[in-house]
């Protein structure tokens, strides 16, 4: 060991220093990543849970207060598929669990540039390629709730989110925000159980096929199927919610998903109709059975 | 230095040499990670953690740490030790650890720590410095639940998440005070903890 406060002596130390600690640091990472993805998946599953309202359906709770196992056998009647926002047809890439959207959201060659959009998400690109979600409950064949994935800025962050729709596609199920920093007991609000319960049943779309949807200024007026109260104290979060919601129901966002999924759905209920037995079959699948249609329908 | 009581190393920080409330170290989490119990007592776990394995750490190596770059091998052993502990948040108190987001990776910067360090695990044996990791961890703590408690209680009307005053907005007849939700309010509760410290014991007061 050279004498501690000579060149030698410090390198030395600073040499070992810095390899124990990166052994140690890099043990840690590596044994308790397993573990760690699971809980981002499961953490996922919560949400999409929340926001599709089956966990305060079967259970009466949120989905935070299930135990492993019930997560496991509500998220059993989810499926997750892959859409070209673009065009809505299905993405068939190699292992698409491995997709990020978040990431792509980031690369210039899996993003697009929103260019003066008419209700502003407040970011300036959006993935080409988002990882919807269908719920199935048991004993049912067709599609009941589609789940997308929503993001915009708010007053201080970005709000994650999942907004839930009903089969007709027009109907909201259910709007959740996983993910955001807005201001405690003012725009955080939008965590609130009773303001999140008001979207249950409003209308997403006006007749003419328009996004319609909104918070309002102060107290919804009275009979709208769109609108919900407004968050005192929480003007711009509010109106970045109105717009990440349009945003994401209008043309540029899931749009022409929802016009081709529409087509997916009557067509799959006049097949099941004509072929019972065949459907008896597949009560227990999870993926909703879009893919020999997809091809054909044109959006 | 003299050899110092265990007694006086592991319960002296609690409130006779508070970090936060006479040292006025590690403010900045104290602000952040306050407005609910819970988060506040995972939050003092990891500092509790973090504070005794570093000090231990680096009274281990002290006698061999180059003076010139002492700073910088603390700060390494610290991250080091940081690190691992958000490492196992992340895997085993998800939800939590989503909550502390940053403050978890910013308790690298945490003052106390890096104070602790310099000022007491370099001229310490193993088992003192890892006593007294834990008495200061301890003693941050307790400010963090102190003002965790007020904030709470009175931004959301809740303990631990129980609801006890139940809100307006959901019904209730508690109007809860906004401002306890922000972090300016820790500032106000902290004051005044360390005005009521410094009138039971007089001699915390400094000369002005």
């Amino acid at each position: 060991m050279p004498q501690r406060d000579t060149l030698a002596g410090t390198f030395t130390v600073a040499a070992v220093l810095c390899v124990v600690c990166s052994l140690a640091v890099s043990a840690a990472a590596v044994a308790l990543r397993p573990l760690q993805e699971k809980n981002k998946v499961l953490d996922r599953q919560k949400n999409i849970l929340d926001a599709a309202g089956l966990a305060m359906g079967e259970y009466g709770k949120p989905a935070s207060e299930l135990s492993g196992d019930q997560i496991e056998e509500l998220y059993g009647w989810v499926s997750e598929k892959l859409v070209v926002l673009e065009t809505g047809e299905y993405d068939s890439r190699d292992n698409p669990e491995k997709y990020d959207p978040r990431e792509a959201a980031k690369k210039p060659d899996d993003s697009i540039a929103i260019v003066d959009p008419e209700f502003d998400i407040g970011e300036a690109r959006r993935e080409k390629v988002s990882r919807v979600y269908f719920v199935i409950k048991p004993g049912n064949d067709a599609i009941q709730q589609v789940v997308l994935p929503v993001y915009g800025k708010g007053l201080w962050s970005t709000l994650y989110g999942y907004l839930a729709l009903k089969a007709d596609l027009k109907t909201i199920q259910g709007l959740t925000f996983y993910e955001h920093a807005e201001t405690p007991g003012l725009g955080g609000e939008v965590d609130n159980t009773r303001w999140k319960a008001q979207w249950v049943g409003n209308k997403l779309f006006d007749p003419e096929g328009k996004p319609a949807a909104m918070v309002a200024k102060g107290p919804a007026p009275d009979g709208s199927d769109y609108a919900v109260d407004g968050l005192s104290g929480a003007t711009i979060t509010c109106r970045g919610v109105t717009n990440l919601v349009r945003y994401w129901a209008g043309p540029n966002g899931y749009g022409p998903f929802l016009e081709r999924l529409k087509d997916e759905i009557s067509s799959t209920v006049t097949a099941s109709n004509a072929s019972d037995q065949d459907t008896s079959k597949q009560v227990s699948g999870r993926r909703p059975r879009g893919d020999a249609h997809s091809s054909s329908v044109e959006a | 230095m003299a050899k110092s009581k265990v007694g006086k190393v592991l319960f002296g920080p609690i409130i006779d040499n508070n970090p936060i409330a006479l040292q006025i170290l590690g403010i900045c989490s104290a602000l952040a990670v306050t407005t609910s119990i819970n988060v506040s007592i995972v939050m003092s776990l990891a500092v509790v953690a973090v504070l005794a394995f570093s000090s231990a750490a680096v009274s281990m190596i002290r006698n061999y740490i180059p003076s010139s770059i002492r700073i910088i091998v603390q700060m390494t052993v610290i991250a080091s030790a940081v690190i691992v502990v958000d490492q196992i948040l992340k895997a085993f108190a998800y939800e939590t650890s989503k909550q502390l987001s940053v403050f978890v990776g910013l308790i690298i910067t945490n003052c106390i720590v890096m104070g602790r360090a310099e000022g007491f695990a370099m001229k310490n044996g193993v088992w003192m410095s890892f006593l007294d990791g834990i008495g200061n961890g301890l003693g941050y703590g307790m400010v963090l639940l102190f003002v965790a408690f007020f904030r709470e209680l009175l931004g959301n009307g809740t303990l631990f998440g129980f609801e006890l005053m139940p809100l307006d907005r959901n019904g209730g007849w508690y109007n809860p005070n906004n401002l306890m939700l922000l972090p300016p309010s820790a500032f106000f509760i902290i004051g005044i903890l360390i005005w009521v410290i410094r009138l039971n014991k007089p001699e915390q007061i400094e000369e002005a």
